[in-house]
C-alpha cells in the first residue's frame, strides 16, 4: 500500500514538469546532464584507481604512471594476497562476525520494534522515550570501553558485536513499517487461532520483507565495515576482521618515499587489492536492494 | 477468541495488570532488548559518574571514592581549547558545504526525467555511503600520495609534488572533500522522498500562474520540503560539537604533522583514556560528558527555535 503510494506520486510528479520546455530549460538540462556525469565519474574514480593499482606493477605505481588503467599488468598481487593465509583468515573472521552480528541484530531489533509499533500497548508511553533518549545522549567512549573491559569480553566475538547490536534509529524505521501493516490481517490471524508470536512470525514478518531486507543490508554493512570495535576489543591477530587488518596496513604515512610507520612500507598495489576485495561484496549487493532501502529511509522522513 | 477486538476496543478500562497479562507475549518480546538497553546503553550513561571520581583500570565503576570536580579542570588545558576549536571548525565547514550541496544535488536529480538514467546516477551516488571509513581513508591516502594521480597531474603542469596528508593547510579540504564524496548521494534520499510527496496540482497551479521552471522550484518545491530541511538541519546542529562520524576518519588520518589542525575532542578523549599507557579515565570521561551535554543542549535549542519559527520539530 505504502509502496504503491510512493511510486504513484513519483510518477505523477515527473509528468507535469515536462510540459512546455523553454529554451532556458533546455540549456539547463544540458548542464545538468554534464553535472550528473561529473558527479558519477568522481564517485567511481577512486574505485577504478584502486583496481588499476591492484593490477599494476609496483614500479609503475612508484613512478606515478598509473592513473586509470593498469600499467605493467599482472595478477601477482591477487595471488600473493589470496595465497597468503592471513588475509583469507581475516576475511573469514569478517564473514563470521557479520553473519552472527546481523542475525542477532535483526532478531532483537524486530522484537523491540514490533511491540513498540502497537499503539494499544500501554507501556510504550514509557518505552518509546526510554529508547529514543539514547539517540541523543549516552555514555561516551570511555564509559562504554570501561564497561566492556569490566565484562571480560576482550577478544570475544561478543565484544565485536554487542556495541552495535541494536541501532535505535533502525528500530524506529522498523517500527514505522510495522505500524503500517494492516491490523485487519493481524486480527484475522488471531481469529484463526494464532497467538501474538504466531501473528508476528507468520503474518507480520513475511509482509515486512522490504524493511527486513533494508535492515539486513544496513546491519551487515555496519559489521562488515567496522574496524573500531576490533581495534578496542580484539587483541589476538588471528581474530582480526579484515577492516582492522586494513587499518593496520593503511595507517602511518601515505608516502611511498617516507615510510615512517609500518603502513608506509606496504606496497600500494597490495593495499589497493585488499581494499577492493573488502569492498567487492558490498558493491555487488547494494544495488539490488536499492528499491527497499530508499523506501526504508523514507519511513524516517515521515513523522508519525 | 472472536471477542478479542472488542476487549481491545475498551482497552482504557482494563487494569494495568490485566493489560500486561493479556499482552504478555508482546511484553516478553521486549524483555531482551530492554535488558540490552539497560546494560549497554544506560549503564555507560550512568558510568559517566567516573568523571566525578577517581577511576583507575579494573576499579569499580560505581564504587567508592570521594566526589570531586577536579577532572573538569581540562577547561584550562591548551589541548582542550585546541581540540574544541578544531572540532567546531571542521564540523561547521563540513556542514556549510554538505548541507547546500545535498539539497542542490537532490533538486538537480529531480530534474532528470529519464528515469533509468536518474536511477543509475542515484545508485552510483549511494555507493560511497556503504564503504568503510578504513577504505575511504585508504583511498584518500592512495589518491593523494606523492606517486598518486593528483600529484601526477601537478607534475604534468610543472608544479612541485605535495605531500597532501602531511600538510596542515590541506587537512580541512581533505576532510570536507572526502565527506562530501561519502555523503552527497545518500543525503538526497529524504529530500527526494519529500519532493515526491508534493501535491502535483501545486505545480500545475504555479504553471497556470505563469511561473517559470526556476520559480516553481523556488516557490513550490522548496517551501514544500521545508520541514525536511529544518529537521535535518536541527540534527546537524545538534552534532556540531560532537565528533560522531568524524572520529573514525580523523583517527585514521591523524599524523604528527597535522596534529595542530586535525586533533579533535574525541581523539583527545581517546588518547587520554584508551590510547595512553597511563590512562586518565576520569578526565577523559569528563571531556566526553562535556561534549555529550553541549550537543544535547544545542539540539534542544535548535529544536525549540525550529518549533517556534518553522513549526516543525523533532519532539
Amino acid at each position: 500500500m505504502n509502496r504503491a503510494e510512493v511510486k504513484g506520486t513519483t510518477a505523477i510528479h515527473n509528468n507535469p514538469v515536462r510540459i512546455r520546455e523553454s529554451r532556458g530549460y533546455r540549456t539547463f538540462t544540458v548542464f545538468n546532464t554534464i553535472i550528473m556525469i561529473l558527479i558519477s565519474a568522481v564517485t567511481l574514480y577512486p574505485f577504478l584507481y584502486l583496481a588499476a593499482q591492484s593490477f599494476s606493477s609496483q614500479e609503475a605505481i612508484r613512478d606515478g604512471l598509473v592513473s586509470i588503467w593498469p600499467v605493467g599488468f599482472n595478477i601477482d598481487t591477487y595471488e600473493t594476497v589470496l595465497k597468503k593465509g592471513d588475509f583469507i583468515g581475516y576475511y573469514g573472521n569478517t564473514l563470521l562476525y557479520t553473519a552472527v552480528g546481523t542475525t542477532f541484530s535483526l532478531l532483537l531489533s524486530a522484537m523491540l520494534a514490533y511491540p513498540l509499533s502497537k499503539k494499544s500497548l500501554r507501556l510504550n508511553r514509557f518505552l518509546t522515550p526510554f529508547i529514543v533518549f539514547t539517540m541523543y545522549f549516552g555514555g561516551g567512549m570511555i564509559p562504554n570501553y570501561v564497561l566492556m573491559t569490566r565484562l571480560n569480553l576482550i577478544d570475544n566475538l561478543a565484544a565485536f558485536v554487542i556495541p552495535s547490536l541494536i541501532s535505535t534509529y533502525y528500530v524506529l524505521l522498523m517500527k514505522s513499517f510495522f505500524a503500517g501493516v494492516p491490523s485487519e490481517l493481524e486480527e484475522a490471524g488471531e481469529m484463526d487461532g494464532l497467538n501474538k508470536f504466531g501473528v508476528f512470525f507468520r503474518i507480520v514478518l513475511p509482509l515486512s520483507m522490504p524493511i527486513m531486507a533494508t535492515m539486513l543490508l544496513f546491519y551487515a554493512v555496519g559489521y562488515w565495515n567496522n574496524w573500531f570495535n576490533a581495534f578496542l576489543y580484539i587483541k589476538t591477530k588471528a581474530k582480526w576482521p579484515v577492516a582492522y587488518y586494513l587499518k593496520t596496513i593503511i595507517s602511518g604515512t601515505n608516502d611511498a618515499t617516507q615510510a615512517s610507520e609500518s603502513g608506509g612500507s606496504i606496497a600500494a598495489n597490495l593495499k589497493s587489492c585488499c581494499m577492493l576485495l573488502m569492498a567487492v561484496p558490498i558493491i555487488c549487493v547494494y544495488p539490488f536492494i536499492q528499491k527497499y532501502y530508499v523506501q526504508g529511509m523514507m519511513l524516517g522522513g515521515v513523522k508519525e | 477468541m472472536a471477542k478479542k477486538p472488542v476487549v481491545n476496543h475498551m482497552g482504557k478500562r482494563e487494569t494495568l495488570g490485566r493489560h500486561i497479562i493479556k499482552n504478555w507475549q508482546l511484553y516478553l518480546m521486549l524483555l531482551i532488548p530492554v535488558v540490552y538497553y539497560l546494560i549497554f546503553r544506560y549503564t555507560p550513561m550512568a558510568g559517566n559518574v567516573i568523571a566525578f571520581r577517581k577511576y583507575s583500570a579494573g576499579g569499580e565503576i560505581f564504587g567508592s571514592g570521594d566526589w570531586t570536580l577536579r577532572f573538569f579542570d581540562f577547561f584550562g588545558k591548551r589541548r582542550f581549547r585546541l581540540t574544541l576549536l578544531n572540532t567546531l571548525r571542521i564540523n561547521i565547514k563540513y556542514l556549510l558545504v554538505r548541507f547546500p550541496a545535498t539539497l542542490i544535488f537532490a533538486l538537480l536529480l529531480n530534474e532528470i526525467h529519464h528515469l533509468r538514467a536518474k536511477k543509475l546516477v542515484q545508485t552510483v551516488s549511494y555507493l560511497p555511503h556503504f564503504i568503510s571509513t578504513v577504505i575511504v581513508v585508504g583511498m584518500i591516502k592512495e589518491l593523494l600520495s606523492t606517486s598518486g594521480p593528483i600529484n601526477a597531474l601537478i607534475a604534468l603542469r610543472g608544479g612541485a609534488k605535495i605531500s597532501f596528508v602531511m600538510k596542515p593547510e590541506w587537512f580541512d579540504m581533505i576532510f570536507v572533500g572526502s565527506g562530501i564524496w561519502q555523503a552527497l548521494g545518500w543525503g538526497t534520499i529524504l529530500y527526494l522522498a519529500a519532493i515526491s510527496n508534493i501535491n502535483p496540482t501545486l505545480y500545475e497551479a504555479a504553471e497556470i500562474d505563469g511561473a517559470s521552471h526556476f520559480q516553481r522550484v523556488l516557490h513550490v518545491t522548496i517551501p514544500c520540503i521545508m520541514p525536511t530541511i529544518t529537521t535535518l538541519l536541527i540534527l546537524d546542529i545538534g552534532g556540531l560539537v560532537g565528533s560522531g562520524g568524524a572520529f573514525e576518519k580523523v583517527q585514521l588520518l591523524l599524523n604528527g604533522n597535522i596534529k595542530d589542525v586535525a586533533d579533535i575532542l574525541s581523539t583527545y578523549v581517546y588518547d587520554l583514556g584508551i590510547g595512553s599507557k597511563t590512562p586518565s579515565y576520569s578526565m577523559a570521561t569528563a571531556i566526553g560528558l562535556f561534549e555529550g551535554l553541549v550537543n544535547l543542549i544545542l539540539l534542544t535549542i535548535a529544536n525549540l527555535v525550529s518549533r517556534k519559527t518553522a513549526g516543525s520539530s523533532l519532539w
